[in-house]
């Protein structure tokens, strides 16, 4: 075999593993886009109730910041002053829930804002502290419950 | 968008007006965790849910009404073949690591129905209130755990006289994706890791624990505060100190060494770590807001624990603790699990009634009828529980 054809051979084959390796990433990226897209390979699934619950979830997105009765719908914030300031510092690493079903005085959020700091990572709130905290402060403060509270919203049902 | 989700949308053009990509939706927990629809979710990030007092009625806690306490981001994807246990620290001998199937064919296997509280359950109830999960009544469990005694494999590993304390370490992750920080690593000083119930537990109810409670792996340390029980374990560290792992430093997990006055500032110093949960009960059956007829008799059932202790005595009143009644109350089917309580009331007259239930320790100490000491963090509240009930 001549020279030329070994390496025109030679060059056939890194061709050919070339068109290989290309199919293989081709198909991982088609794979990666559909898990991005459909991360529970819902159209493999039949389950109907998975499905309805996907359907409920989905917020459209020109109703990503939507206020409707004075309560901010994706995060179940008070409307007030500060609000977006609220949203933007206080949800990106933990629940609006963890904020909303607590109830304290201003010296005990900017506390609750110090520990978060020296714990759990928290940056600098810079001016937006005191928007923050005035937010809070106002919107979740402690009500007096006294040393034990009436029995509220009780469902009453016929036991028979 | 792209930005949120931390990837360029492929196709973004092509994607609908007002569609938004699965990646920012949120997850149904009651999917996720087979749930009852009846669980209450306090937190989504991390998760926290908690039962209704009437979904705790099972003698054994299923996981569909099993609270789920979350301080970090669970695990994924899970290669059971490649988990490992590693015990290490300051006071083995040696370190030693054991895979799944050498933890279960190495080691003797125990079943125990194990109670499981947090120890901020009723935190809603301190008045000035207490920041965290404002969890009411459902942040306890009792289910069966299968596994291997703790002290079993720290007899294997060989343990040096020094040691005070055991910690342990899990696979989740902090809620800040921080790898370098654990979301809690939480311990038990010695006399409690070497108890016979102290598990580590790779079946919960006889099959594989679920996700959501540590799936493959937990430590059981039944009757303290579910933050003992570490789950996702795959580290022990035995240490010739307190454990000094993630929520073991004041306040975490903490009351004050002295009582104080509601609101009071403590010192961190001034703290001590919550061992055994104290006595407690609640009313199972029937669900609050039962409406009955004059003349007819109301059955009521329940479960009473007491940490460490046994329950001894279990009352139920209807005149809010003016007149006590006696409830029948069975033997825990182990230590460390809950006692099942009935009892069937006749009403006096027409009207609104509490039924409030009340029990006492193996020591004689009974629960409040109001919430008992203040404190910072507002754990403990063992005050007694109660349903509202009309007689027409």
């Amino acid at each position: 075999m001549s020279k030329e054809n070994k390496f025109k051979n030679q060059a056939k084959q890194v061709y050919r593993m070339l068109i290989m390796v290309w199919c293989v990433v081709l198909l991982g990226v088609v794979f990666a886009i559909y898990a991005l897209v459909d991360p529970n390979f819902s159209a493999f699934n039949t389950d109907e109730e998975l499905q309805t619950v996907v359907i409920e979830n989905t917020i459209e997105e020109g109703d990503w910041d939507k206020i409707e009765n004075g309560i901010h719908i994706r995060t179940g914030f008070v409307e007030d002053d500060g609000l977006m300031t609220v949203v933007n510092n206080c949800t990106s690493c933990h629940s609006a829930k963890m904020v909303t079903q607590n109830r304290m005085t201003k010296e005990r959020w900017i506390a609750t804002i110090r520990w978060m700091q020296e714990t759990q990572n928290l940056w600098d709130l810079g001016n937006n502290e005191e928007i923050i905290v005035n937010y809070l402060a106002k919107n979740y403060a402690p009500k007096s419950m006294g040393r034990r509270a009436n029995l509220e919203n009780i469902e009453w049902y016929q036991l028979n | 968008m792209a930005g949120i989700i931390g990837a360029d949308i492929v196709f973004g053009s092509k994607m609908p007006v007002n569609y938004q990509p699965l990646a920012l939706q949120e997850t149904d927990p009651f999917t996720l965790f087979n749930l009852d629809k009846e669980m209450v979710v306090l937190n989504d990030k991390p998760w926290n849910i908690e039962a209704k007092a009437h979904l705790l009625d099972e003698k054994v806690t299923s996981n569909k009404n099993m609270f789920i306490r979350n301080n970090g981001i669970p695990p994924e994807n899970i290669d059971i073949s490649k988990w490992t246990l590693t015990i290490d620290g300051e006071s083995v001998q040696q370190k030693k690591s054991y895979t799944l199937s050498e933890l279960k064919s190495k080691f003797k296997q125990y079943t125990y129905q194990l109670t499981i509280e947090c120890g901020g359950n009723g935190r809603s109830e301190f008045n000035p209130p207490a920041k965290g999960n404002q969890w009411t009544v459902g942040a306890v469990s009792c289910a069966s755990w299968t596994g291997v005694r703790l002290k079993d494999i720290l007899d294997d590993v060989g343990i040096k006289d020094s040691a005070i304390y055991i910690g342990y370490h899990a696979a989740d992750s902090h809620i800040s994706r921080n790898p370098n920080k654990e979301p809690i690593s939480r311990g038990v000083p010695m006399s409690k890791a070497l108890q016979d119930e102290t598990l580590v537990a790779f079946k919960m109810n006889g099959k594989d624990v679920p996700a959501a409670h540590g799936y493959p792996l937990r430590l059981v340390c039944g009757g303290w505060p579910a933050s003992t029980s570490g789950k996702w374990l795959n580290g022990i560290s035995v240490r010739n100190k307190e454990h000094d792992g993630a929520k073991m430093k004041a306040p975490a997990y903490r009351v004050p060494k002295n009582p104080v006055a509601p609101g009071e500032k403590v010192k961190d110093v001034d703290m001590k770590i919550i061992e055994s949960m104290p006595v407690k009960s609640l009313i199972t059956y029937p669900k609050s807001g039962a409406m009955i007829d004059l003349g007819k008799k109301l059955n009521i059932r329940g479960h009473a624990w007491a940490g460490e202790l046994e329950v001894v005595k279990m009352e139920f009143s209807i005149d809010f603790g003016a007149t006590w009644n006696t409830c029948t109350l069975e033997k825990p089917v182990n230590r460390l699990a809950w006692q099942h309580f009935n009892a069937a009331i006749t009403f006096p007259e027409k009207g609104y009634y509490e039924v409030w239930a009340r029990a006492t320790d193996v020591n004689n100490v009974a629960q409040p009828m109001l919430v008992p000491g203040w404190n910072p963090k507002g754990y403990l509240n063992n005050a007694c529980h109660r349903i509202a009930v009309k007689v027409k």
